[in-house]
């Protein structure tokens, strides 16, 4: 019963799913396997743009085979990785590197996780001394030292 | 009395950070575009393939390019208000049919209207690639000296028209060409 309904919601699916066809230009990898391990590799450090929590080697988006069929093509052209982030980064920005370069803008990101441990370790250290400074030391009273020693000698006898 | 402020202020400064990154759409990306030249292209036009469209035509003019395909269901609901935009002659308004089937597109402008000057294809979406396009509808403004002054992602609303683009693309107008 449930199953024959998930089949009509189903069918129900398909035509929309007809009418937005877009024109993908079919992927094809390419016969150098120097060239797939490579792109393997890049594509893991770089952002799908249209559903931007997968890679570009994952994402099944249009954009992102386009891409790879960019990326295909210019390390046949003789392209280096460098090279081929460079083309990518003036297009699509930074947001497409998984790794933010060290620039002025990404400072904050990358020594903000730093600068607040050394500001809990201040706060630490700040804590610990004001409560060190806290305690006083008490000098002991005669009748406190006479009390002590009464105590270890009734102790002494027990373990005798 | 000290003790209690600071955790409080603290507390402040997070929640503000907070609704900062709440109210910010992640879809939406800074171009690494703005203020570069826009790339130059040569396209065939969507209406009669024997003719050509490039950037280059646009030199000395402030002009308007609005990526559009007929599979983009966001376009749709954009499309109406863009034959005000065009009526308001503040700028050409220009079409790059990305990734779009011939015969579909042209039935869409059938069917909606076509407020465009004129629509390049851009079949294989490989002019959009040099333009950063990563989904349709998206906009550029671009100035007398085809240079990228303003992108924008997602349908262009009247609120967008009007505290955005429109103020822009006059003040551009006023502006000669440096050359």
């Amino acid at each position: 019963m449930t199953r024959a309904l998930l089949f009509a919601l189903l069918l129900l699916c398909l035509p929309a799913s007809f009418v937005v066809a877009q024109v993908q230009k079919e992927e094809v990898p390419s016969d150098d396997p120097a060239i797939e391990a490579r792109l393997a590799k890049l594509s893991k450090e770089l952002r799908c743009l249209q559903c931007q929590n997968q890679t570009l080697a994952d994402s099944p988006a249009g954009l992102a085979a386009d891409l790879r069929t960019e990326i295909r093509a210019q390390m046949k052209a003789g392209k280096s990785d460098q090279e081929i982030v460079a083309f990518l980064t003036q297009r699509y920005g930074q947001f497409i590197l998984y790794r933010p370069r060290v620039t002025p803008t990404t400072y904050l990101l990358w020594f903000g996780p730093f600068l607040l441990l050394l500001a809990g370790l201040a706060i630490l250290f700040r804590y610990i001394k004001q409560r060190r400074d806290s305690i006083t030391e008490q000098p002991l009273t005669a009748e406190d030292r006479r009390r002590a020693e009464e105590l270890l000698a009734s102790s002494g006898k027990e373990t005798a | 009395m000290l003790k209690y402020l600071i955790p409080l202020g603290l507390f402040l400064v997070l929640v503000v950070f907070l609704a900062i990154g709440l109210s910010r759409d992640p879809a939406e990306l800074p171009s690494a575009l703005i203020d570069k030249p826009a790339p130059t292209f040569r396209l065939p036009q969507l209406k009669d393939p024997s003719k050509t469209f490039s950037a280059e035509d646009m030199r000395g003019k402030v002009w308007l390019l609005n990526v559009w395909a007929s599979w983009c269901i966001a376009c749709r609901e954009e499309h109406p208000l863009w034959f005000e935009y065009a009526k308001s002659g503040a700028a050409p308004v220009y079409g790059l049919n990305y990734k779009d089937r011939h015969e579909d597109a042209l039935a869409w402008l059938d069917e909606f209207g076509d407020p465009y000057l004129l629509s390049a294809v851009d079949l294989e979406g490989r002019v959009g690639m040099d333009y950063g396009v990563y989904g349709a509808p998206e906009t550029y403004v671009i100035d007398k000296n085809g240079t990228i002054r303003m992108k924008h992602v997602g349908p262009v609303t009247p609120d967008v028209w009007s505290k955005h683009i429109l103020p822009l693309v006059q003040e551009l107008n006023r502006q000669g060409t440096n050359q």
